[in-house]
């Protein structure tokens, strides 16, 4: 006990003393969630709309006027003929293109109305899909309103949707938690690899080779730290949220930190064990990079895990970040509870035991 | 005599790198596995949509409707639950979304064909802490759900340049110039500085060799081995992936090698600027990651930023080469419809140099 209390002086004053790590430890997870929140958001707002209309009708004035008024869409104007909207397609200009028909009024309320033809440029599947989804809402929303002037009702009240959790749809909702543990993956990760890799370089290692230090009061004593400047990091992340964004989790604080808890101590022994396994500090960042990299575009941070394919969603199972996602955003958007999370937190527990088990196997004091 | 002087420089600097054959496979395979992973896994398109129902009373329309959800690709059925456990179903994960028949659904139909009364049949309940989900599902899910009864769609869609919206299309030039950048600027990241640290720098100084050769024979094996991996990409993207590249791979390749040379500066600036090869390493795998990932337009568009941070990412090489490479590789456009780019990825490339050089003479004097 006291040899670890010792050793953990010796990390903290190294810690302190290095000219950089602690303005990273404090600077960049401020300056993450001060920034990333606005940009990741899959919402697609400014669509830039060409309409081909050949109708010339008062409907089709209509809808260019209804599309104007859209907050998502950006009518470019001055667009006749289809060639050339689709050269301004070709050139990024245009998103979608909206040709109305010639004689569509007039057939609208016939049996065998005309259609309106929607292209997309889908290079950008995202913005491709949802921008002409958005586009038909509003088109449609115009069309039901004719109609219905015209004493036609449709179907568009058939259903009521209610979405819960997240009312307005924001995406920032839905990456803050994300982007708090990428701050994790980043910091937990980088920096307890690198943290022995260093005493490896200097030289130092061999002093505490030949000193009666444990390997397990040794590895711990390294790993220590990280737990606790992975806690404070994820406090920071939070009181920005909640300052900045004013999000709060609608779930207990408990259930958060203790998946934090559990997250970090499986992650820093990752990197820890990495760091064992590797000769030199490039090739221990760039293992951990590789791994970050796919931890942090695989999980499920970024992109919906289901709309991988099924191969990919098994591999998945592997990935912590997975389990740990699932209950920040549960615990923080929905208010989940521990017992309809408890597989997650289960998951995250075994990681944690075989991760460090690895690390301080891993480490052999005979080099 | 100086040539002769300056090709030992670079044998040397080969030799290094060579002699660390881990690191170096580490560097030649990580490309490949990562581009195939994302290649297939990454993407935003929603499918596999768990649905579950809520239907008091189990009518034979009900029960078609929901066969018919059944056996949609997009969604899977998870089972008919009862109203009060909805609020479970979502927070536990189990579902993503939840339609719920009103208790009265065939009368109502019928009331509503006949013009008596104008009320909701149905309601999806989604949880929309997925927001993606939550959207994109709610269209699919009503024209599933709502065909029996609607008038056939006024729409008509085309979705040009990728018309299976296949996700790979999208998210291959942006997992290159990803990619490309971090590796390049990890690589050369040490290279200046390990010198600083292990003191061989003076030696280095003291011989005849100028500073800008020492520099060059630095980057010339790391250039190698970013060729090498640019052709494994590249060679991955058309075969592995069906990446059509109809823009020539020419211009693919000229564009891809501005970019690697840039990201080899951007690690060499990083190097001269670091006092330790840790500190070097943690700016160019760990600061930079997330900026790159994230501004460079890969996974989020880049139009929704607020007025304050829209200069951002104008200063991000990534975003440029992938705006560059869509339109090159995937919608089939030649060079000379990049030219913007290219001469931006340049502008950069040599500022970035520059600074390094700069940087790097301050620090000898």
């Amino acid at each position: 006990m006291r040899q670890l209390i010792i050793l953990l002086k010796k990390e903290f004053t190294q810690i302190r003393r290095n000219p950089f790590l602690p303005k990273l430890i404090i600077v960049f997870p401020i300056m993450i969630m001060l920034v990333m929140p606005w940009v990741t958001t899959m919402d697609v707002r400014n669509v830039s709309v060409a309409i081909v209309d050949e109708d010339h009708s008062q409907l089709s004035h209509r809808i260019v006027s209804d599309v104007m008024a859209s907050d998502y869409f950006n009518l470019i104007d001055g667009v006749y003929t289809y060639n050339e909207a689709l050269s301004l397609l070709e050139n990024c200009e245009v998103d979608v293109i909206l040709s109305i028909p010639y004689h569509f009024e007039l057939d609208l309320s016939s049996e065998n109305p005309q259609k309106l033809s929607i292209a997309a440029n889908a290079v950008n599947a995202t913005k491709g899909s949802l921008g002409s989804q958005y586009l038909v809402q509003t088109v449609a929303l115009t069309l039901s309103r004719q109609l219905s002037e015209q004493g036609i009702t449709t179907a568009s009240d058939l259903v009521v949707i209610q979405n819960r959790y997240n009312e307005t749809l924001d995406y920032k909702n839905l990456m803050i938690p994300a982007l708090m543990i990428m701050l994790l993956i980043l910091i937990c990760g980088f920096l307890s690899a690198i943290n022995i890799v260093i005493e490896k370089e200097n030289g130092t290692i061999e002093q505490i080779n030949v000193s009666p230090v444990g390997r397990f009061t040794f590895t711990l004593a390294k790993l220590i730290p990280f737990w606790i400047i992975g806690l404070f990091v994820i406090s920071v992340a939070m009181v920005v949220a909640w300052l900045v964004y004013g999000l709060s989790p609608v779930g207990s604080l408990l259930n958060i930190y203790l998946a934090t808890i559990l997250f970090i101590l499986g992650f820093s022994g990752f990197g820890v064990a990495i760091a064992n396994k590797s000769d030199n500090i490039q090739q221990t960042m760039f293992v951990m990079f590789f791994f970050v990299i796919i931890f942090m575009l695989l999980s499920g941070l970024l992109t919906p895990i289901s709309s991988m394919p099924d191969w990919a969603q098994k591999f998945t199972l592997i990935l912590p970040p997975r389990y740990y996602i699932e209950i920040m955003r549960s615990v923080y958007l929905k208010g989940a509870t521990f017992s309809e999370l408890w597989h997650n937190f289960a998951a995250l527990g075994i990681f944690a035991v075989v991760f460090n088990l690895l690390a301080a196997v891993s480490y052999r004091k005979q080099s | 005599m100086k040539g002769h002087n300056f090709l030992s420089f670079v044998k040397k600097e080969t030799l290094h790198i060579v002699r660390d054959v881990r690191t170096m496979m580490i560097v030649l395979l990580i490309p490949v596995i990562l581009m195939i992973l994302f290649g297939f896994a990454i993407s935003t398109e929603v499918n596999n949509l768990d649905v579950a129902v809520v239907a008091p009373h189990r009518t034979k329309d009900i029960r078609m409707s929901v066969e018919r959800l059944a056996n949609n690709p997009y969604f899977s059925f998870v089972g008919y639950i009862d109203e009060k456990d909805i609020d479970h179903m979502l927070r536990s994960a189990k579902a993503d979304a939840i339609v719920v028949f009103d208790s009265d659904y065939e009368r109502l139909i019928q009331l509503r064909a006949e013009g008596v009364v104008t009320k909701p049949v149905m309601q999806f309940v989604f949880d929309a802490s997925n927001t993606n989900v939550a959207t994109a599902g709610a269209t699919y899910l009503q024209n599933v759900m709502q065909k029996d009864h609607t008038r056939q769609s006024l729409f008509e869609m085309h979705l040009l340049y990728n018309p299976q919206m296949k996700s790979a299309y999208n998210f291959v030039p942006g997992i290159m110039g990803l990619i490309f950048i971090l590796i390049c600027a990890m690589m050369t990241s040490v290279s200046i500085v390990r010198e600083k640290e292990m003191g061989t720098m003076e030696v280095l100084l003291v011989s005849p060799v100028r500073p800008i050769k020492i520099i060059l024979a630095k980057m010339i094996p790391y250039f190698v081995i970013s060729c090498i991996n640019l052709a494994t990409i590249l060679l991955i993207a058309h075969y592995v992936l069906d990446v059509p590249m109809s823009g020539g791979v020419g211009a693919i390749v000229l564009l891809s090698i501005v970019y690697l040379l840039l990201s080899l500066a951007l690690g060499l600036l990083v190097s001269v600027v670091s006092s330790s090869q840790v500190m070097a390493l943690l700016i160019s795998a760990m600061v930079m990651m997330l900026p790159m990932m994230m501004l460079s337009g890969m996974v989020f568009p880049l139009e929704n930023l607020p007025d304050v941070l829209k200069p951002l990412p104008y200063i991000v090489p990534a975003r440029w080469y992938i705006e560059a490479i869509r339109k090159v590789m995937i919608m089939g456009l030649p060079l000379t419809a990049v030219l913007k780019e290219m001469s931006i990825l340049c502008l950069m490339f040599v500022a970035l140099v520059g600074v390094s050089l700069k940087k790097f003479n301050d620090k000898l004097e």
